[in-house]
């Protein structure tokens, strides 16, 4: 599809021309850089973005499929990017989060796209900075950001959003452990899924104890069943007021800019690192010396 | 810009009521570890949910699996349903219990491959390779 044509396909909201621009920019294709330059950015300031973070198996995709459908009902448009990760040995991945999201698949207003995360440091976030445009410019005034909480270039992407859920399950235990050094910390709402089942309430004291010890404000704990659609319109009325919080405050702008400079540096890391990779081949480095030395030289004779 | 990161990206799903899904979920599995990019969409799908998935996801090829005996319906079908829905270059291969005289006329019905039990997974692996490969750009 040539460029002109892609554009005016996001303009008419045509799924075809959303999904391949999508992957012009995943794949690292020319014409990418055409086609982000040319997007809205009336849109993307305007939209909201969503991340939401998770153990596996705490219901993420459930809830985001709830979270849809709730929207919906107000004639949003919807956008969703579902991140799962890429085997390290293989290179492939299974992209899993649609199954519980097919129900809105036939929907021309739900937009959805799967990303794995092709093993790139910091990358991905460039990648899924570049689809929330694309869909926002698509007029995607809601935009959600799937991605399971853990390791550095997950945290990275939530930093794309305007508004971070961790969804949490009783039963989860170690994962839940695990999670408790990081992101709460970047949690701005906590959401406890599955609240029908036992053990639901004790996780939810846990966190309201846990959160409040560091700050004044204890994070509020919202408790839902996303398979019954449970706790969903309360939900999503937090995450309503805390935007126009944060839009009165200036704390969206902070995080906007935050999130824009952070994909800067990586698009900066992206386009660098094949030129360094070709660089470090081309010199056939000695197997003694420090590396530490070698990498500054090769960065001050660029 | 960057470095060429070009993956192939295919559709595994299931059409129609049959939900018998372990030899779908083997080949997701078999493609994965081949460096597959795999979205599952699961059981139980209508045909227009599957290609508006395809769409959607921008994948270079779509694996379908049946068990019921359904698949003359239902394979053509997610064809038809590509073709209505603009993307009639997209290849579909189809997998399952599949009598070999019905792989004639599935072939002509616009399905690119038909795997039958017993098919070795490096030949299902290879086939969905050359439909990547070959697939023009919409």
């Amino acid at each position: 599809m040539k460029t002109s044509r892609l554009l005016e396909g996001l303009k008419a909201r045509d799924p075809r021309a959303i999904g391949r621009a999508i992957s012009l920019v995943e794949n690292g294709d020319e014409s990418a850089e055409a086609i982000l330059s040319a997007l809205d950015e009336n849109f993307v300031s305007e939209a909201v973005i969503i991340g939401i973070t998770g153990p596996p198996g705490a219901g993420k995709s459930t809830l985001t499929n709830s979270i849809i459908s709730e929207l919906r009902q107000s004639g949003k448009r919807i956008g969703i990017i579902a991140i799962d990760p890429s085997s390290p040995i293989s290179g492939g991945a299974i992209l899993g989060d649609r199954i519980r999201m097919m129900q809105h698949a036939t929907d021309h207003d739900v937009v959805m796209r799967s990303m794995a995360t092709r093993g790139r440091l910091g990358g991905l976030c460039a990648t899924a900075g570049a689809a929330v445009r694309i869909m926002a410019s698509s007029g995607c005034s809601f935009i959600i950001i799937e991605t399971v909480g853990v390791g550095q270039s997950e945290m990275d992407i939530i930093r794309l959003a305007d508004i971070t859920l961790l969804v949490l399950a009783p039963g989860l235990g170690d994962d839940i452990q695990a999670m408790k050094a990081g992101l709460l910390e970047v949690a701005d709402i906590l959401v406890v899924n599955k609240a029908d089942c036992k053990g639901a309430d004790i996780l939810a004291m846990d966190l309201e104890a846990v959160t409040r010890k560091g700050s004044s404000t204890p994070t509020q704990v919202s408790m839902t069943v996303a398979t019954e659609s449970k706790g969903i319109a309360e939900l999503l009325d937090r995450i309503d007021k805390l935007d126009s919080e944060h839009r009165d405050t200036g704390e969206r702008k902070t995080r906007r800019r935050a999130a824009h400079e952070q994909e800067v540096l990586d698009w900066c890391l992206e386009m660098l690192r094949p030129k360094l990779q070709a660089e470090i081949t081309k010199r056939e480095l000695p197997l003694l010396g420090d590396p530490r030395l070698k990498a500054k030289k090769i960065l001050e004779e660029q | 810009m960057t470095e060429k990161t070009k993956k192939h990206r295919v559709l595994v799903g299931k059409p129609g009521l049959d939900g018998h899904d372990r030899g779908a979920k083997f080949i997701a599995h078999a493609l994965r570890d081949a460096g597959f990019e795999v979205v599952y969409t699961g059981i139980r799908r209508s045909p227009d949910e599957i290609a508006a998935a395809a769409i959607q996801e921008d994948v270079d090829a779509i694996g379908l699996s049946s068990l019921s005996g359904a698949h003359m319906r239902l394979f053509p079908a997610v064809v038809e349903a590509l073709d209505k829905a603009g993307a009639p270059e997209i290849p579909v291969l189809g997998g399952g219990v599949i009598p070999d005289e019905d792989i004639v006329a599935l072939k002509a019905a616009g399905i690119a491959e038909i795997f039958t039990p017993g098919t070795p997974v490096d030949k299902i692996i290879s086939a969905f390779q050359d439909a990547c490969e070959k697939k023009p750009a919409g």
